[in-house]
């Protein structure tokens, strides 16, 4: 093969005059977990609120429900970045549209990034969620409202801190399902970790120490999600319960 | 917003589905095949009770899954053309276009994905299946071509069918190495025309109907099966 290695290519100045290219990436790297993180808030909180009212006894909420679901899940992640980039600024009165549009650069593309990563996310924590309190028996609900409880103090006392302990191993899934997703952010202009790789290739034309040195920050911080996931689920397992481990979702 | 223009999504209609929605499709098909198969090997080899083929195929699928695609589709975007310099012993990278370029990282990916659905599959079979086609003289290939792998197929079709929506959905990100797939095509027309509304609506659209239509009949298929059973 004709490729020339040279990975000192990674303590190089980067064009833009910030420092190496490995600080380069490394900022990419708090650019991801910055959208990443955001969006999980939003997601956790959306995610869980829809996946609770899917298990109400209320039809048209239910329907409502799963109508959100289908919705975010059946569009490309990629066609909903668009949507939200280019699509959802045009449909907003005007001049809230046109102030979106003149947001100054990082923010112009974080922002549709952040709400895109958040919905189509917020979808699989529903999922999770419902599942979750699905699979408690029933008998928790009737004990909680024979004691006096109403049914929202019996969720809240109940139902959800028990499901959210058993739906913890998929919910670290989803976590790092949106850490690998917030790379699609690229497309809209956001420089986040792959982002800046592909930015440093073109730059440097050293392709594979630039997709290498992204791809082993990628792997450090699974590792580093993973262990600290595992500790939590330590922490906070339900007494008395098998372990309750989701299979790994058939996503990514 | 000036009226929403139907016009521009109706003369591009041939060019986005005989040349997009083409590229898409059959982009996901021979995926979904070679990814099956290559899936199919490694879960064998994640069962096999072999340590280093067990660890060599678990190694592979975890770094797969370990990495965001548009970073798996730039590697072998660039990588490619060396693998077939190397192979082909060209003093220079081949070009291969983004078609196969394409075609080899979303088998290389999903075959991740296929491995674990696979896997799950062949550890539910009873492990008496196993040992009677042993006793009855068979060899590893047949008891596994004849007795494990089919029964396997058939429990986890629909699981199967589901990772293949998602691999259809995830085509659209060939987007970033600039290939003509369905969104690729749309987005070729909304830049030329200036139509980013009515091409990202219209293709948000057709994406949605293809998959929420492709899991209703997967849906349908699961009960189906589990009548049969």
């Amino acid at each position: 093969m004709s490729y020339h290695w040279n990975w000192g290519i990674l303590l190089a100045q980067e064009p833009g005059g910030t420092g190496t290219y490995l600080h380069y990436l490394i900022v990419g790297l708090g650019w991801t977990l910055a959208t990443a993180l955001a969006a999980w808030v939003i997601a956790l909180v959306l995610g869980s609120f829809i996946g609770t009212l899917r298990t109400t006894g209320n039809r048209w909420i239910v329907r409502l429900g799963n109508g959100y679901v289908e919705l975010f899940r059946n569009i490309p992640l990629l066609v909903q970045m668009f949507l939200w980039y280019f699509v959802v600024p045009e449909l907003l009165p005007v001049r809230l549209g046109d102030a979106i549009k003149q947001m100054p650069p990082p923010w112009g593309s974080y922002v549709p990034a952040v709400l895109c990563l958040a919905l189509y996310t917020s979808v699989r924590v529903a999922e999770q969620v419902k599942a979750g309190i699905q699979s408690l028996p029933r008998g928790q609900t009737f004990a909680g409202t024979a004691m006096g409880l109403t049914q929202l103090q019996a969720y809240r006392y109940v139902i959800l801190p028990q499901a959210f302990r058993i739906i913890l191993p998929p919910l670290t899934s989803e976590f790092m399902n949106i850490i690998k997703n917030s790379s699609v952010a690229l497309t809209i202009g956001l420089m986040e970790l792959t982002g800046r790789a592909r930015a440093m290739q073109e730059f440097s034309f050293q392709v594979f120490e630039a997709f290498a040195a992204a791809t082993v920050i990628y792997i450090l911080t699974t590792l580093v999600v993973v262990l600290g996931m595992r500790w939590l689920e330590r922490a906070v397992r339900v007494p008395g319960l098998i372990a309750a481990s989701g299979a790994a979702q058939a996503a990514h | 917003m000036g009226g929403f223009d139907w016009e521009v999504i109706r003369t591009s209609l041939p060019y986005l589905f005989k040349v997009g929605m083409v590229f898409t499709l059959t982009l996901t098909v021979l995926a979904m095949a070679g990814g099956i198969v290559f899936g199919t090997l490694l879960a064998m080899m994640r069962v096999s009770g072999l340590r280093s083929l067990g660890l060599l195929a678990g190694t592979y699928v975890n770094l797969m899954r370990s990495i965001p695609l548009v970073l798996v589709i730039f590697w072998f975007f660039f990588l490619v053309p060396y693998i077939g310099a190397w192979i082909l012993r060209e003093p220079r990278p081949i070009p291969v276009g983004t078609f196969y370029s394409a075609l080899i990282t979303f088998t290389m990916f999903e075959a991740a994905y296929y491995c674990e659905i696979m896997r799950a599959g062949i550890q539910s079979i009873p492990r008496g299946q196993v040992w009677s086609g042993f006793a009855l003289g068979l060899g590893y290939w047949q008891t596994m071509g004849h007795i494990v792998l089919p029964q396997a197929f058939r429990n986890m079709l629909p699981v199967l069918l589901t990772q293949t929506i998602i691999l259809f959905q995830d085509t659209s990100l060939v987007y970033v190495i600039s290939a003509t797939d369905f969104l690729g095509a749309a987005s070729k027309i909304a830049n030329r025309d200036y139509r980013l509304v009515e091409m990202y609506s219209f293709v948000a659209v057709v994406y949605f109907i293809l998959s929420f239509g492709l899991s209703l009949l997967v849906r349908r298929l699961q009960v189906r099966i589990a009548v049969v059973r």
